[in-house]
């Protein structure tokens, strides 16, 4: 069963619209250069509501991770037990993503192996980051 | 005019404030408590959310030896804790809504209760412990002198929170694609606990079985009438796991009950049926993760500063505390409030150890002494009844040894709280 999809909204549409392009992009502040991950209206460091976008190369670690056996989310139920990942960038690991770890089996996860992007199929086509760990 | 929620302005959420303004000047006279049963079959009114909380509520105001007239403030969490009933077909009139059945605003119990001096209500969403310190702070300003605290659990057939979700919009889209909620948080935040403190899930089980035994103890709760049953290391480690590493043990029971507290001045309370069970102080964590998730990082700073908050506000300090009642569901998230308020000197990297210890309610330690809400069914307010009942010296089977004149307890997860300190003398 492939994921859920996002549906876009104003503040993250370039977001995604950019990982239909295979790009993974970061909002980051105008006024302070922060890195913000989920995107917000505005910089919550700083206030700033000019927030630009910078594209990262794709490359992230392994910062920890659960195995999920009941999720909530029917459409993952068909998965389990399946990794959930926290993955940090390399840019700037405060920035997390999740990931589902493709390749690797439930709970054999290598904390602190190197990861790199790739893009999945949701169910109606939007493509989202994930991450698999680098040979 | 229908109820609003308390404004944030209620709640105390920064530290470097000084003593609590009403500190020692509010007071808890009364507690009351309703049956606890699995589920409601959604027909039986006397078993609703509103016949229970009628229910707890009475209790209360006996247990303080006032009147509903001299009730005049009420401040309720008005949403059950399982998921919306609706859409279903209702009752006849007047059921017109999730009022009274599953929900319970504080409108609900003026009107049924007939409550004709309240002057003040609110309400303090999702957790009744947000409902309590919106109470405490309320009489403590002066908007109420007499105030109903009220929370009514609800818990219909069927699992909660099934998502049937095929999109996620808004921030949403950020977890929820990947199936990232709560409990995964709850499950890789303790995962991290392990790796960084070289310890691992079979160790909470000293923990666990405790948390039911102290339940066991508690008339009052859900196992002890309906499913009295002790449990085994082997019982914990051969629960299923729901989100490894947290498995079905780790998390509390739904259960369908109504729990009340009496919140009044200190000066009235000295007047009333029980000992006054003082306020030193109320104070909330409302954290802001950096990013997607929570790590273990932020974690362990917001319990550090809730625990900080507590204490600075009370003029109390760790030494100080005889019960400590942290909330316990998911039992998985326990140790960083132990750790964040270091009580019985427990630090950073420390509490498995210290469940290895006798944290029995007979030893010098009574952990958790309400059983919580592993021990009692989910309900949130375990922790605050014990304390209560334990400053009172009416904690029954679970009455500590240990001197018991000073409480804290508190809900629900590292970064969205709210606490109370409680002691036997108001200075
Ligand atoms: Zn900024």
């Amino acid at each position: 069963m492939p994921k859920p999809s996002p549906i876009p909204d104003d503040v993250n549409k370039p977001f995604w619209d950019a990982c239909n392009e295979r790009r993974l992009i970061i909002q980051t502040c105008a006024q302070c250069n922060r890195m913000q991950y989920p995107p917000e209206k505005t910089c919550t460091a700083c206030g700033c509501a000019t927030m630009t976008w910078r594209e990262v190369k794709g490359m992230g670690r392994v910062h920890g991770y659960c195995v999920m056996y009941d999720s909530r989310v029917k459409l993952l139920q068909e998965r389990q037990p399946f990794n959930i990942a926290v993955i940090e960038l390399d840019e700037n690991p405060e920035i997390k993503f999740f990931s589902h770890l493709p390749g690797t089996p439930p709970d054999e996860v290598p904390v602190g192996a190197t990861v790199r992007l790739e893009f999945e199929q949701t169910y109606n086509g939007q493509l989202v980051p994930e991450w698999r760990v680098a040979e | 005019m229908p109820t609003k929620d308390a404004p944030a302005s209620m709640y105390r959420t920064q530290e470097g404030t000084g003593l609590w303004e009403h500190r020692g000047k509010v007071a808890v006279a009364g507690i009351g408590q309703a049956p606890t049963m699995r589920r409601w079959d959604g027909v039986d009114l006397s078993k609703s959310v509103g016949a229970l909380s009628i229910t707890a509520v009475q209790q209360a105001l006996d247990d303080a030896g006032i009147s509903r007239d001299d009730v005049d403030g009420v401040v309720t969490c008005p949403l059950g804790m399982g998921d919306v009933w609706a859409p279903r077909p209702y009752f006849a009139p007047p059921y017109d809504s999730e009022d009274g059945l599953t929900s319970l605003s504080a409108d609900w119990l003026v009107k049924n209760m007939a409550l004709r001096n309240v002057k003040y209500t609110a309400h303090g969403q999702s957790c009744i412990n947000t409902a309590l310190v919106a109470g405490i702070e309320a009489v403590g300003a002066g908007l109420t002198h007499t105030c109903i605290v009220l929370r009514g659990t609800g818990n219909l057939e069927g699992r909660y929170h099934q998502m049937d979700e095929k999109t996620f919009s808004g921030r949403n889209a950020f977890n929820g694609v990947w199936g990232w909620q709560l409990i995964p948080q709850i499950a890789f935040g303790f995962s991290q606990y392990c790796r960084k403190y070289n310890t691992n899930h079979d160790r909470m089980a000293p923990f666990i079985l405790n948390q039911r035994r102290n339940g066991l103890l508690n008339p009052d709760g859900y196992h002890f009438n309906h499913k009295r049953e002790v449990l085994t290391v082997e019982d914990y480690l051969a629960a299923r796991w729901v989100c490894k590493p947290m498995s079905l043990l780790d998390c509390d029971i739904p259960i369908q009950t109504a729990g009340a507290f009496l919140i009044t001045t200190a000066e009235r309370a000295r007047h009333m049926k029980q000992k006054p069970v003082y306020i030193l102080n109320h104070c909330s964590q409302r954290g802001v993760v950096r990013s997607s998730c929570e790590t273990l990082d932020e974690t362990e700073q917001f319990t550090d500063h809730i625990a900080r908050m507590c204490y600075e506000g009370s003029g109390l300090g760790a030494k100080d505390i005889d019960i400590f009642n942290p909330y316990d569901g998911f039992t998985l998230f326990f140790q960083y409030f132990l750790e964040g308020f270091q009580w019985r000197n427990v630090k950073r990297g420390e509490a498995h150890d210290f469940y290895a210890s006798d944290i029995s309610v007979e030893g010098p330690n009574p952990l958790s002494s309400s059983g919580g809400n592993c021990g009692n069914g989910r309900t949130r307010w375990w922790g605050q009844r014990d304390c209560i009942q334990q400053l009172r010296g009416q904690a029954g089977y679970r009455q500590v040894r240990t001197r018991h004149e000073t409480a804290i307890a508190g809900a629900y997860t590292a970064g969205y709280s709210d606490w109370v300190v409680y002691s036997t003398h108001p200075d």
